[in-house]
């Protein structure tokens, strides 16, 4: 690690899929406790960004580094650079086939090898931590979306990532449930935790995040402060982007 | 308001007990009638006596019983072999590394000759062609006579490659079925490729398969009687053959037939729970 680098910091990050090039060479730095909001259309390359980062995705050009270091390099342990970070993914995906508090043992007890009864208790606290106390047994499809995201979220927090990678995490949540789990990463917030944040919820990035980076076709047209970015855009772009939302009643 | 409900409650029991009335008659005249159909053809005392002949059958039931046990136990082995063999083949052939291409490429032959190949031919190619290996050859050395020539491994082997290639890609369908972004999320958890295949794909793959699993388990346990024809004695259908040519009276097959419904029926109504289960869940 060196000392104060940012967290993350992506360089010139190019991806294609095919002949579709999603990511034009997207610079952009999280610092230690930060909370980057990355908005933009569906499709802009949100996702790719941080399927990319946990190293999901093979970047074409540019870096990635991690606390100073380039994990991008074919040389660097994929599986050591993930479980140093948190992934959420927008469908939850959690682990059908387990327990909800195996599903948040599974990572720490199996990847980071910690003793099966020490997992389980952090597992619980964590549990209880997201309001999901007296859940572990059940299974996890039982529970309702905000009940599953919460718990993909404690799953991902559990190893204390350096940071974390939100994707959408309230896409799929019909409006009632998206508050609780809003509540669950604005708790993260508080704690510290360096987050990137993939999000359609206006509100939600103007409160919780630090910076608000738009994303256009891959490219980076704008990151700055929320209250710069969400109130008085720069790129005509972004004005056209949250005049959309406005008219869709998103904001 | 409660009137016209009490009507139609009292209609829709009126229009429940007609159609359990209709049926009760209409099995009883069809299955009936079959019977009635049967039993005064010409033709039935013949039949009778052929098949279903009480002395015959209370003669040879016994014996074919005894030899049922050692069926009950060739497809217990079998299906452990098979179930493990699938596994192992269907794992190379989704494996994705580099090293694996040649075993991949070995796993995929396998699958396509084992699976191709009538399992009847499988039994006599091994059952008769290895013990022929394992003899001196013309130089009087020995250098296969390690091999085993019991027919009743030989079946065993037979039975376990030929459905070894059906459950592999039973397995490998279950495999495939798993959902993309649980292996994801394995990675992001920070499991290893390995340890994402054993704690999260391969127990959903397993799961998602059950009912296919136990089909194709009905199937083997039924041609464990196929091991009959190389000459493995005390196997149920090859006792049934013995009794029956003794005075060609086939009722002794009409008892293993039964003996292997015993075991094939529980089964496959176990199937059926099982898949009901499924399409509620």
């Amino acid at each position: 690690m060196s000392p104060g680098a940012p967290v993350l910091r992506l360089d010139g990050v190019t991806k294609s899929f095919g002949d579709r090039q999603v990511l034009h060479g997207v610079d952009l730095d999280v610092g230690e406790h930060e909370a980057v909001a990355l908005i933009g259309a569906s499709g802009s390359g949100k996702s790719t960004i941080l399927r990319c980062v946990d190293l999901l995705e093979e970047i074409d050009d540019g870096d990635i580094f991690l606390d100073g270091e380039v994990i991008t390099e074919p040389s660097v342990d994929a599986v050591a650079v993930r479980r140093r970070l948190g992934l959420v993914f927008q469908a939850y995906n959690l682990f059908p086939h387990l327990s909800v508090l195996d599903n948040v043992v599974l990572g720490i007890a199996k990847g980071h090898g910690v003793e099966r009864e020490e997992a389980e208790a952090t597992a619980r606290d964590l549990l209880a931590r997201f309001g999901l106390e007296g859940r572990g047994d059940d299974d996890p499809d039982r529970l309702s979306g905000g009940q599953q995201q919460r718990i993909a979220i404690a799953r991902a927090f559990a190893a204390r990532p350096r940071a974390m990678l939100l994707d959408e995490v309230t896409s799929a949540l019909d409006p009632e449930l998206v508050g609780d789990v809003l509540e669950a990463i604005r708790d993260l917030k508080t704690a510290g935790m360096t987050m990137l944040i993939a999000t359609h919820e206006m509100t939600f990035a103007r409160e919780v995040a630090d910076r608000v980076a738009f994303l256009h076709e891959g490219r980076l047209l704008e990151v700055g402060p929320p209250e710069s970015v969400l109130s008085d855009p720069a790129e005509p772009e972004t004005k056209r982007f949250l005049r959309r939302l406005l008219e869709a009643g998103r904001v | 308001m409660t009137d016209r409900r009490a009507e139609r409650a009292a209609a829709r029991r009126r229009r429940d007990r007609r159609g359990l009335a209709i049926a009760a008659a209409s099995t009883i005249i069809v299955i009936g009638g079959i019977a009635v159909l049967i039993l005064t053809s010409p033709g039935w005392p013949a039949v009778r006596d052929q098949f279903f002949n009480a002395g015959e059958f209370s003669d040879t039931f016994g014996d074919i019983a005894k030899a049922f046990w050692l069926d009950v136990r060739v497809f217990c082995i079998v299906e452990v072999v098979v179930l493990i063999l699938g596994l192992a083949v269907a794992l190379v052939r989704s494996a994705r590394a580099p090293a694996m291409f040649p075993f991949r490429l070995l796993a995929t032959i396998y699958t396509h000759v084992f699976r191709g190949i009538p399992t009847v031919l499988l039994v006599y190619l091994i059952g008769f062609g290895v013990p022929a290996l394992a003899v001196a050859t013309e130089d009087g050395s020995t250098p296969l006579s390690w091999l085993p020539t019991e027919p009743v491994v030989l079946g065993g082997i037979a039975l376990a490659l030929s459905y070894g290639a059906y459950v592999a890609e039973v397995y490998r369908a279950g495999l495939n079925s798993v959902h993309r972004g649980q292996h994801d999320a394995a990675l992001a958890v920070g499991l290893t490729e390995t340890q994402a295949l054993r704690h999260v794909i391969v127990p959903q793959a397993v799961r998602n398969v059950g009912p296919p699993l136990l089909n194709d388990f009905i199937a083997l346990q039924k041609d464990v009687a196929l091991i009959a024809i190389i000459g493995v004695t005390g196997e149920a259908f090859r006792q049934a053959q013995i009794a029956a040519s003794a005075d060609f009276n086939y009722t002794p097959m009409v008892a293993a037939a039964l003996l292997y419904l015993c075991v094939t029926i529980p089964m496959a109504m176990l199937l059926d729970r099982w898949e009901r289960g499924k399409a509620r869940s």
